[in-house]
């Protein structure tokens, strides 16, 4: 009888390993286990063995029946694992089709972009970020910063004169009062009138001048800083423009500072930044002239300078007194640094919004 | 300003190649645009030919045959020039020679005669425009076959200079010497005008008088008379340095105005003596429509005001612009009056610019010259007069002058410089610099007294004025230390405004709009177009007195223009839709300054001319989701762009609300107004067909808000946190049939004051027309939700406030649905 048990036991493990689908498993199991298999008779027949074997066999059968039963588990769950992966792999989607979950996402515009990148520079440097006026008094936008009354930039040619004269209200006291302000520069002085030294602030915005072609705009963007406080010299201006610039450019970026004019500075500066595509050497790496900077190893980016004494002499009632505060102001396009970032080569594709230019940038 | 090398050189020659010297007067503040190199750019085989013989050429009518001695011996060149004969000492460019224009010169028959080389004319040898004739040198100027370019200058080097508008010395040859002088060390030389002077008065009182009416206009008049002058072609030499210059050789007598003009900074004029009745000038202004006609030929009209110099007859210059015909100098001139006056820098700008004549002449004197300049020039032009035109100059000058004061010294105080450069520059420097630049230097103390000199004197005012002057000199570029401004009182950051515009917009962004920056002016045609009529105040829009086009002449009133002409754009070259958004300000009557820099009130003691509130807008056209495999028609009516408006308010913290309200513009049936907390803010709707068509667009939907009041009622960062309950809610859904004009926020209205405390969230969400349902009726699926906040509801406690609800519907026609 106990071979008998045992010769069940080959032949289950044989019949389990070769079942290969749950269904062939399950016919096993009635096999082997059910109510009509031999196993169960064996061990439903007990009661008639003679005593003396009884428990070698029932222990036998017994084990026999656990060995089966847990073969036939085992089985069973490494058949089910295959048959519900082989159900997936049937169960299959073209995971090449485009996504159409989502709603999509649009695009800030370039000068926006630009603007937020600027400002978010200047914010870690300690700036505090303001919006002025764009129709504007002359006298913030010349007079105050000290332009002479003939300067040129006064002329019809050069700026646009708002018509006071018109059904509509606006405040001004004369023909050439009311203006588009040609820079973001007047907000310097509305500034420094509402608030003692020490201030630090940019002034993004909108600007105009009468002039239009592929490097210049009616309508353009600029971005004032101004830094005032004792103390303050011409290198700091050299180090808050670098620091700028390498945030803008990259890490490896110089600044060059050239004497210039205007009247609201003195000392007044151009400022470079060096090429960041030819490393300021205004070769390229196979030798060819860089276009960029057009060999010359530097982009000129703007104009700065110290708060010229005049300055300070309009908004004297608030603090600023030239012989005990100092000060640097500077002045750039956001179009210009646009443009150098992302290679657009023509000003006026800012203003077409044609999105295909537009959804170029995420 | 073009300045040639060469000349510039004579007074102080640096000794650095012309682009090293480029780089350093750029480091100072003098831009050098370019470099230029005039004539051939190898001058071998450009040699000095002495025509021998010119014969005419047997087969041609405009070629001569030339018998030119070159040194080497004497070659024959055919030549088409027809100023070409026998005794001129000429440029010949032999075999292998290389013109400018790149053509290589060789042994060539023409027309049967063979011509070993060519006789130049300037224009040939890139030297200047003259290409009439050969360039004629002076008789023995150098011997045949010598190299050309030793007698003519052929290879001269050109800075050519962008002065900025302070730097009036640097229009001179001079002035830039100096400037040299003071960036490099190298010596200079003494100005051109240091041995001479001139006295007032003397025998030229008896040959020319002037009269000037406003001294304020023409501060000085310097006059001098010359007898015997011979007019004809000026020296090589002049010739060539004004070309170099970028001036044209006219006759000796006007070249050698131009030529000191260019020396000294200071133009001068020469009349014809014997065409001035009298000799008697005068300076007055023209009265309105006086006509003259200038040197250029052209009649022109004059204005009111306009400064004239006149003789008895009428006028003979425009004053400090051009001259005019009628006292020009020509051949047959044989005295000379030569003026060299001082004007009135914004008027002559103002002439200029009005009459839009600018002359070399003009863009000197509208910078403002020093009076003092023109007795300079008048020392300069005299002797070259004497010297090259054979004249004799009748003694004295008469001088019309107004005083200028002595330039008090200005006081340079110790430690000044460093302390607005940030940079230690040695007293000594600091002087020597000064000193370099023409300025005279004195201590008094530890400070320094400096006094500027004429070429300076409107330019250098103040201390401040030479602490720049000491620092540009001083190489700031390579010593300037880069520091961060010290001390404290900083903190960087975004307003609470400015950060909210940034989520505003990112909302629209996120919400699949592209952002557009649209112009801030428009056509005066556009708000008509957009039916927008008076009394609405963006009817009347701001305009520019001098707008650059038509189209661009007044100030937009609505955001909504920009994005149509965006939207019209896009679809015309071939978009299939657009989403697009823009963040910007328009503009509008003083009256009504908004809160805060978005709403139009900005920072600073006058009120700004204009009220200026930023607005945010979006237009769609076709659906706001392109569509997709999935979704072939995503949803393009008004309530997708009211999803995005309504995730614009979540975004922000609130909510926004639509409520009933008609725009000229919008689709009378599918329109509203933006509300937040019961304030209007702004429009949505469909833009109506008989808008949108102008241009040229079908349906699409737009809405336009004020930023700064969207932003005012942001609760973001100031939320206070509310104890939520553990009970759980309770949902009943409801269906009622209302008539089809009652509105979803009446039927939320009546509900959520109905339900009570127990009352938490009302929700449509179904709107149902059709069978079972009347004509004029729709049914309306709301789903109630209810919670306490101590216990937990059954429906003896809901089942009456349903009952209220529903009596709350009925009141407004409305009845269960069955």
């Amino acid at each position: 009888m106990i071979e008998r048990i045992e010769e069940i036991e080959v032949e289950a493990v044989a019949d389990v390993g070769a079942a290969d689908s749950t269904a062939a498993l399950e016919e096993a199991r009635v096999r082997y286990l059910g109510r009509k298999g031999e196993l169960t008779s064996i061990l439903r027949g007990i009661a008639e063995i003679e005593p003396s074997r009884l428990g070698a066999v029932g222990a036998a059968a017994n084990h026999t029946r656990k060995t089966i039963e847990a073969l036939i588990d085992e089985r069973l769950e490494a058949l089910e694992a295959a048959e519900l992966e082989a159900s997936l792999v049937e169960d299959r989607i073209d995971v090449t089709l485009p996504g159409s979950p989502a709603r999509a996402v649009g695009h800030l515009h370039p000068i926006t972009r630009t603007r937020r990148l600027i400002e978010d520079v200047m914010i870690g440097l300690g700036y505090q970020v303001m919006e002025g006026p764009e129709i504007e008094h002359d006298f913030y936008n010349f007079t105050a910063l000290n332009h002479p009354e003939d300067h040129p930039a006064r002329m019809l040619q050069d700026t646009f004169y708002v018509d006071v004269s018109g059904p509509v209200e606006v405040e001004g006291e004369g023909p050439r009062d009311v203006l588009l302000r040609t820079h973001t520069s007047p907000m310097q002085v509305r500034a420094m009138e509402a608030e003692p030294p020490p201030i630090f602030m940019i002034v993004p915005g909108k600007t105009y001048r009468r002039d239009s072609d592929a490097t210049h705009s009616p309508m353009f963007h600029q971005v004032e800083g101004l830094a005032v406080g004792e103390g303050i010299t011409l290198a700091d201006l050299k180090g808050t423009l670098l620091a700028m610039l390498r945030e803008i450019f990259g890490p490896d970026r110089q600044i060059r500072m050239r004497p210039h004019f205007f009247p609201f500075t003195e000392p007044s500066v151009e400022f470079d930044v060096s090429c960041f595509r030819c490393d300021g050497t205004g070769n390229l790496p196979d030798g060819a002239r860089c276009g960029l900077c057009k060999g010359i190893g530097w982009i000129e980016l703007g104009g700065a300078g110290m708060v010229d004494p005049n300055v300070f002499g309009f908004v004297s009632e608030s603090g600023y007194d030239p012989d005990s505060v100092t000060g640097f102001a500077f002045g750039f396009g956001i179009e210009r640094i646009a443009m150098l970032r992302h290679g657009v080569g023509d000003l006026r594709l800012f203003f077409d919004n044609d999105v295909r230019l537009l959804e170029q940038f995420s | 300003m073009k300045v040639p090398y060469s000349w510039m050189a004579e007074y102080c020659d640096p000794g650095l190649d012309p682009e090293d010297l480029a780089e350093k007067m750029a480091m100072t503040g003098t831009e050098v645009e370019r470099v230029l190199r005039t004539g051939p750019e190898d001058t071998t085989n450009f040699v000095i030919g002495l025509v021998t013989g010119a014969e005419p050429h047997p087969d041609a009518d405009r070629l001569s045959v030339c018998r030119v001695d070159t040194g080497d011996g004497v070659r024959t060149i055919v030549c088409g020039a027809p100023n070409v004969a026998a005794g001129q000492t000429v440029v010949a460019a032999l075999p292998g020679a290389r013109m400018p224009d790149g053509t290589r010169i060789r042994e060539a028959e023409l027309r049967g005669v063979a011509s070993e080389g060519m006789i130049c004319s300037e224009s040939e040898l890139g030297l200047g425009a003259e290409s009439d004739g050969i360039l004629v040198l002076e008789d023995g100027i150098a011997v045949p076959g010598s190299p050309a370019a030793d007698a003519v200058g052929l290879d001269e080097v050109v800075l050519e200079l962008e002065v900025t508008p302070n730097r009036t010395d640097c229009f001179s040859i001079y002035g830039v010497a100096r400037e040299a002088h003071a960036i490099t060390g190298a010596d200079l030389g003494s100005p051109p005008w240091a041995d001479g002077e001139i006295d007032r008065g003397g025998a030229a009182a008896g040959v020319i008088s002037v009269t000037v009416e406003d001294p304020d206009l023409c501060p000085r008049f310097t006059a001098r008379a010359f007898t015997g002058v011979k007019v004809g072609p000026s020296p090589g030499w002049l010739r060539s340095r004004l070309a170099a210059a970028g001036q044209r050789a006219i006759n000796n007598v006007v070249d050698i105005t131009n030529y000191v003009m260019l020396l000294t900074g200071q133009p001068l004029h020469a009349f014809d003596l014997d065409l001035v009745p009298g000799g008697a000038l005068s300076v007055r202004p023209a009265t309105q429509g006086e006509r003259v006609t200038t040197l250029d030929g052209v009649e022109r009209e004059l204005d009111d005001g306009m400064l004239l110099v006149c003789d008895r007859d009428g006028p003979a210059a425009i004053a400090g612009v051009m001259g005019g015909t009628a006292a020009e100098v020509s051949d047959e001139t044989t005295s000379v009056l030569l003026e060299a006056a001082t004007w009135n820098g914004p008027d002559i700008l103002k002439t200029s610019r009005e009459l839009n004549l600018r002359s070399e002449a003009s863009a000197r004197f509208e910078k403002q010259l020093h009076p003092a300049l023109a007795g300079r020039a008048q020392v300069v032009a005299s002797q070259l007069l004497v010297e090259l035109c054979g004249a004799t100059a009748v003694d004295g000058m008469v001088d019309v002058a107004a005083e200028l004061p002595d330039p008090e010294p200005i006081r340079l105080r110790a430690g000044r410089v460093e302390r607005i450069l940030g940079m230690e520059i040695d007293r000594d420097d600091q002087v020597e610099s000064l000193v370099r630049l023409g300025f005279a230097v004195e201590a008094d103390g530890e400070d320094l007294l400096v006094t500027v000199p004429p070429d300076r004197y409107f330019d250098v005012t103040r201390e401040i004025d030479l602490v720049e002057e000491v620092g540009r000199i001083h190489d700031l570029d390579r010593l300037l230390p880069a520091t961060l401004p010290a001390g404290s009182g900083r903190v960087g950051g975004l307003s609470r405004q400015q950060s909210l515009q940034r989520r505003a917009e990112d909302s629209l962004r996120e919400a699949g709009l592209d952002e557009i920056v649209g112009w801030s002016f428009t056509d005066p045609g556009e708000n008509p177009k957009l039916r927008l009529a008076v009394p609405d105040p963006r009817a009347l829009p701001v305009s520019l007195s001098n707008p650059l086009s038509e189209d661009q002449s007044v100030m937009r009133t609505i955001l909504l223009g920009s994005l149509l002409g965006a939207a019209q754009r896009n679809l015309s070259r071939g978009a299939d839709r657009v989403a697009l958004f823009e963040s910007g300000r328009v503009y509008l009557p003083a009256a009504g300054v908004g809160p805060g820099p978005l709403g139009g009130a900005f920072p600073g003691i006058r009120r700004p001319p204009a009220n200026e509130p930023h607005h945010l807008a979006a237009l769609v056209c076709g659906p706001l989701d392109p569509p997709s495999w999935a979704d072939s028609s995503p949803p393009d009516d008004f309530f997708a762009l009211k999803g995005v408006l309504e995730r614009l308010g979540s975004g922000l913290g609130m909510n926004v609300q639509v409520g009933p309200g008609d725009q000229p513009f919008l689709h009378p049936g599918r329109s509203g107004l933006v509300l937040v907390d019961d304030r209007e803010i702004g429009w949505i709707g469909e833009v109506h067909p008989a808008v949108a068509s102008q241009w040229d667009l079908g349906s699409c939907l737009a809405f336009e808000i004020a930023l700064a009041d969207l932003l005012a009622a942001s609760p973001l960062g100031r939320e206070t946190y509310s104890d939520f309950t553990p009970f759980p809610h309770v949902d009943r859904d409801l269906a009622v049939v209302v008539g089809e004009r009652l509105s979803a926020a009446e039927i939320s209205a009546a509900v959520d004051s109905a339900g009570g405390d127990l009352l938490v969230d009302t929700k449509i969400f179904d709107v149902y027309r059709g069978e079972g349902i009347g004509a004029d009726e729709k049914s309306v699926a709301l789903r109630l939700r209810f919670r306490a906040p101590d216990r937990t509801l059954d429906d003896a406690q809901v089942d009456p406030v349903l009952a209220d609800v529903l009596a709350a519907l009925e009141s407004l026609g409305g009845r269960l649905r069955g």
